[in-house]
C-alpha cells in the first residue's frame, strides 16, 4: 500500500519512477552466478590466515614469528610492526590499531598476526606456531563495569571530552554529549504523570550472510588492485592506503557483489593485510573470515545501559524529558552515545529535555554501524515509557504519539529545526490501518512504536553512456547493497525517457567513476540517485545540442521527451535516441556525460509500527503474530525495494527484540560465535510483514527522495515489548525478551495485571 | 549579521554563552570571527555539519552565509 501526499500526486505523472521492473542483478543471484570475492580464484594465489588474541585484554610482551617464517608453503608473515604506526591526530589511528595489535589486545579476537601460504591449512600451521606472550589484564565487558571506579583502563591516553570539570585522569568513557532545552525542573513540576526506567539491551550483530573477504593482488611498485565485498570500495581505498602509508591513487578496488552489510561492511578489516601479505609475498593473496570470526572481530552494535524520565500532563501533553545513555563503543571510542542522545527524543516535541550520552570503550570488538545504529537502543527506552504513560493516562498509544509528534518547523534536539518530515503521517497511517483494530485472542498483544533516523547525503558519482544503438549504461560508485542499481535504472529511464529494460546499470571500480561515499545511513538512492539524474540531465542537453545539429537549428528549438529530441517548431519529424546515437560520430562523437555532487537535505526518515503476538505463559515464547510498518520514502523510485528495505528492518529488529545477544564468559570470550548459537529468526519465526509506503516528499531532492533503509529497524523492539505487555502484563526492560526471560517475567509477577493473559 | 547558537560542548570557549551575532560572509569567516572571540572553538567547530537557516550542510566550510541567518553546528555523523 502506497499513501502520497497530494503536492505529489499533482506533480507530472511519472512514467517509470515508481514502477517495479525486475532487478538487473537478481538472475545470477538466484541461479548462483553472481561472483563475490570469496569465489575470486587467481593464478598463484595464497591462502591467508590471521591470528586472533584468545584474551580480552592483556599486554603484547613479545611477539616472535622466526618458527613460521620457515615452515612449508609459507611466504609471507606480518605483525603490527610491518605497518607504519599512525599518530593519534591520524584519521586511520584507530582503525590502525583495530587492524593489527601493537602493544596490546583489548577484545577476544583481536588481530595480532597474519600468514600467507600456499594453502590455507599451512597458513594456519605457522599462524599457530607464531610465539605469542601475553600478560593478562583485567577487562571490563559492560558500560556499568567499564564506568565504575577503580575500573580497568583500556587507553591510558583516552580523556573524556566535554565533561566539567574538565577531565584529566585517562578513563573509559571517550565522551559526554550534552542536549538541553527549557527548564526541566519546571517541566516536571507541570507534569501529572512522571515515569523513569532504566533499560538494557546487549550487543547484537549485523548477521550479514557473507562474511568478509578480500583477494589483493599486489606488485613490488607498491601497486595493488583489490577485490572486495563492502558497502564503499572508496573508503576500503582510502582506509587501506592510509594504514599502509601508500597513496589511495596506488590502490584500485574492485566492488564484488555484497552479501549484507547493514553498516557492518562500511569499514575494513582485511584488506590492509591482503595488500601487505600480497606485496611481501608478490603473489595475489585471498582472505576470507569464518563465522567465527565475524562474531569475534567485526562490529557488533553496542551494548547499552539507559535510563529516561518522562513526565506528561493528564491530557497527554509531554513537558519534559531527561535521558542518561551510555553505550558501548566496543575497544576504540566511537560516536554511538552521541547519535543515541541524538535520537531518543527526536519523534516528540518535549518542550524541557537534558539528555546526557556517554560513549565508552569496553573489552570487546569495536561497534560499527547497523541499521540506524544507537536508535533502536533510545527508541525502547522512550517509546515503553510513552506507552505506559499512555495506559497510565487512558489515552489510546498512537493518540499520545499524534499530539506530541514533531513536525515542520518544531526544532531537533540539536537545535535546527526539522524541514517537511512525515511523523504524523506514519502514526496516521497505522492509526487507519485495519491491522490497528483487529480483534486479539487470550495471551495475545499489540503494541505499536515511531521511530526516527537523521539520513544523510554527502558525495557521489555518476556516468551516463549511451551504446551504438541507443541503450544506455549507467554506472555509480555506490556499491549496491539494497536494490539500488534498479533504483539508479528508474531515475535513467525516468530522465532520458527510455524503458528500464534498455538501461545497464552497474557499480564502478575506484578508477572508473569518480569518488563517491560509501552506501550508509540510508543515502544511496538519495545522493547517487540524484548524480544519475544531474548526468543525464547534462546528456539530454547533449542530445538536444546533436539534434539540433542534425536538424541545422538552434539547440534552444530543441525538447526532449519521451526518449527523442522534437523540434519545437514543428519543422522536422522527432529523432529517437537510437537514431542520434547512430549518427553520434557525425555529430561530435560517442555520447556520455557525468556528474558527481555533495547532496545536501537528506530528509529526516520515520517509520511507525503495529506488532501482534502471543505469548506462552508457560514457557515464555513469544510469537509474532502480526506486522505492519509504514515509512515516509518521499517517494518510492522502486517500491519493491522500499518495502524490502522496511521488511528486512522489521526482522532484524525481530530478532533483536526477542533472541539474539552476545554471551561472555568470565574471561571476555564470546560464547556464542556461531549461527547455532546466536539466534537470529528464520523465515519460520515471521510472519509477513505488511508495509505501508508514506510519501511526503522530501522538498530539496528532483524526485522527493528520502533514505529507507535504517529507520524500519527502530520501532520493532519496543513495540514488541509494548504487545508483551498488552498480553501478559509485564514490563520489559532488558534485552533479548527471550523465553527465559519473559517467563521469569511472568512468574515473578512484575507486570501490572493488565494485560490480556485472562483472555 | 547571523545569530549563532553554540551547542553545549562549544560553551567551554564561550564562558557558557550560548546565542551570538557574528557578521560573516561565509562559514570560514564565521568560524574564524568566532576564533578571535572565543579562542579554541574554532578548531572545535570545523568538521562539523552546518545548519544554515534550516539546512544542514556537511562540508561547508565555503558556503556562503545570507544577511540574518541562523547558524548551528551539528557533529558529522553518517549512519548504516
Amino acid at each position: 500500500m502506497t499513501i502520497t501526499e497530494d503536492a505529489a500526486k499533482a506533480e507530472k505523472a511519472l512514467k517509470y519512477i515508481g514502477t517495479r521492473p525486475v532487478r538487473p542483478d537478481g538472475v545470477d543471484k538466484v541461479t548462483g552466478k553472481a561472483r563475490f570475492a570469496a569465489d575470486l580464484r587467481l593464478p598463484g594465489m595464497l591462502a591467508g590466515f590471521v591470528l586472533r588474541s584468545p584474551h580480552a585484554h592483556a599486554r603484547i610482551v613479545s611477539v616472535d614469528t622466526s618458527a613460521a617464517t620457515g615452515m612449508p608453503g609459507v611466504k609471507a608473515v606480518i605483525t603490527a610492526a610491518d605497518f607504519p604506526e599512525l599518530d593519534p591526530g591520524d584519521p586511520n589511528h584507530r582503525n590502525s590499531n583495530n587492524l593489527m595489535a601493537r602493544d596490546k589486545v583489548l577484545y577476544e579476537g583481536h588481530v595480532v598476526a597474519a600468514v600467507a601460504a600456499s594453502t590455507g591449512r599451512e597458513a594456519k600451521a605457522a599462524a599457530e606456531a607464531i610465539a605469542i606472550e601475553y600478560e593478562v589484564l583485567p577487562h571490563v565487558l559492560t558500560v556499568d563495569e567499564a564506568m565504575a571506579e577503580g575500573a580497568p583502563v583500556l587507553h591510558a591516553d583516552l580523556i573524556t571530552q566535554n565533561v566539567e570539570p574538565e577531565a584529566t585522569e585517562a578513563s573509559n568513557v571517550s565522551k559526554r554529549t550534552l542536549l538541553e532545552r527549557g527548564d526541566l525542573e519546571a517541566g516536571f513540576a507541570e507534569a501529572d504523570v512522571v515515569i523513569e526506567r532504566d533499560f538494557y539491551t546487549k550487543p547484537v550483530h549485523q548477521g550479514y550472510i557473507e562474511p568478509h573477504a578480500v583477494v589483493a593482488d599486489s606488485s613490488p611498485d607498491e601497486k595493488s588492485v583489490v577485490w572486495c565485498s563492502s558497502q564503499g570500495h572508496f573508503r576500503v581505498r582510502s582506509q587501506t592506503a592510509g594504514m599502509l602509508g601508500w597513496e589511495p591513487s596506488q590502490i584500485k578496488v574492485l566492488p564484488a557483489e555484497i552479501g549484507g552489510g547493514f553498516g557492518g561492511k562500511t569499514t575494513i578489516y582485511l584488506e590492509p593485510l591482503a595488500v601487505k601479505l600480497s606485496h611481501m609475498a608478490n603473489r595475489p593473496v585471498k582472505l576470507v573470515m569464518g563465522r567465527d570470526e565475524v562474531f569475534r572481530a567485526t562490529g557488533p552494535t553496542p551494548g547499552t545501559h539507559i535510563r529516561v524520565k518522562l513526565g506528561a500532563r493528564k491530557d497527554g501533553t509531554l513537558v519534559a524529558g531527561k535521558a542518561w545513555l551510555a553505550y558501548e563503543n566496543g575497544a576504540f571510542p566511537g560516536p554511538w552515545g552521541m547519535l543515541g542522545s541524538w535520537t531518543i527524543f527526536a519523534p516528540y516535541k518535549i518542550p524541557n529535555f537534558l539528555i546526557e550520552g556517554y560513549d565508552v570503550c569496553v573489552n570487546k570488538p569495536v561497534n560499527i554501524a547497523y541499521r540506524a545504529p544507537s536508535a533502536p537502543m533510545a527508541a525502547f527506552a522512550t517509546e515503553t515509557i510513552l506507552d505506559e504513560i499512555a495506559v497510565e493516562l487512558g489515552i489510546d498509544p498512537l493518540d499520545l504519539r499524534l499530539q506530541n509528534a514533531a513536525e515542520e518547523g518544531d526544532l531537533t534536539v540539536q537545535g535546527p529545526p526539522y524541514p517537511r518530515i512525515g511523523c504524523k503521517e506514519t502514526l496516521e497511517a497505522i492509526r487507519n490501518h485495519p491491522h490497528y483494530s483487529a480483534p486479539l485472542g487470550p495471551n495475545q498483544g499489540r503494541g505499536v512504536a515511531t521511530g526516527y533516523w537523521f539520513n544523510i547525503g554527502e558525495a557521489s558519482s555518476a556516468t551516463v553512456h549511451i551504446t551504438e544503438n541507443g541503450d544506455a549504461i549507467v554506472n555509480t560508485g555506490s556499491p549496491d547493497i539494497g536494490g539500488s542499481r534498479a533504483s539508479m535504472a528508474l531515475f535513467a529511464a525516468e530522465e532520458l525517457g527510455i524503458h528500464p529494460d534498455r538501461i545497464q546499470s552497474g557499480v564502478a571500480d575506484t578508477e572508473s567513476v569518480g569518488f563517491t561515499d560509501t552506501s550508509e545511513g540510508s543515502r544511496t538512492t538519495y545522493a547517487t540517485g540524484w548524480a544519475v539524474v544531474e548526468a543525464c540531465r547534462g546528456l539530454v542537453t547533449e542530445l538536444r545540442g546533436r539534434a539540433a545539429k542534425m536538424w541545422g537549428v538552434e539547440a534552444d528549438e530543441v525538447e526532449w521527451a519521451d526518449g527523442e529530441a522534437r523540434h519545437t517548431k514543428g519543422d522536422h519529424e522527432p529523432l529517437p535516441l537510437a537514431q542520434i546515437a547512430a549518427e553520434a560520430k557525425q555529430t561530435g562523437g560517442p555520447l556520455s556525460s557525468s556528474a558527481s555532487l555533495n547532496a545536501q537535505g537528506a530528509g529526516p526518515a520515520f517509520c511507525t509500527q503495529v506488532c501482534d503476538l502471543e505469548v506462552d505463559p508457560e514457557t515464555g515464547l513469544v510469537t509474532i503474530l502480526r506486522f505492519t510498518t509504514a515509512q515516509d520514502a518521499g517517494r518510492a523510485i522502486h517500491p519493491s525495494y522500499v518495502e524490502g528495505q522496511m521488511q528486512g528492518g522489521v526482522a532484524q529488529g525481530i530478532g533483536w527484540a526477542l533472541n539474539e545477544e552476545y554471551i561472555h564468559d568470565s574471561k571476555g570470550v564470546m560464547e556464542n560465535a556461531s549461527f547455532l548459537d546466536y539466534r537470529m529468526p528464520v523465515a519460520s519465526d515471521l510472519p509477513m510483514i505488511d508495509t505501508v509506503i508514506v510519501e511526503v516528499p522530501n522538498p530539496i531532492h528532483p524526485y522527493g527522495v528520502r533514505g529507507v533503509g535504517e529507520v524500519g529497524i527502530v520501532p520493532p523492539i519496543p513495540a514488541i515489548a509494548n504487545a508483551i505487555h498488552q498480553a501478559v502484563g509485564c514490563r520489559l526492560n532488558e534485552l533479548p525478551m527471550s523465553p527465559p526471560r519473559v517467563l521469569a517475567a511472568i512468574t515473578n509477577g512484575n507486570g501490572n495485571g493488565s494485560g490480556n493473559g485472562s483472555g | 549579521m547571523a545569530h549563532v547558537f553554540l551547542g553545549t560542548e562549544h560553551r567551554r570557549f564561550t564562558d557558557g554563552v550560548a546565542e551570538v551575532d557574528v557578521e560573516a560572509a561565509t562559514v570560514k569567516e564565521l568560524i574564524a570571527k568566532l576564533e578571535v572571540r572565543f579562542p579554541g572553538i574554532g578548531r572545535e567547530l570545523e568538521g562539523n555539519a552546518v545548519a544554515i537557516n534550516g539546512e544542514v550542510i556537511a562540508y561547508a566550510t565555503y558556503e556562503r552565509v545570507p544577511e540574518g541567518a541562523e547558524i548551528y553546528f551539528v557533529p558529522a555523523a553518517s549512519g548504516g
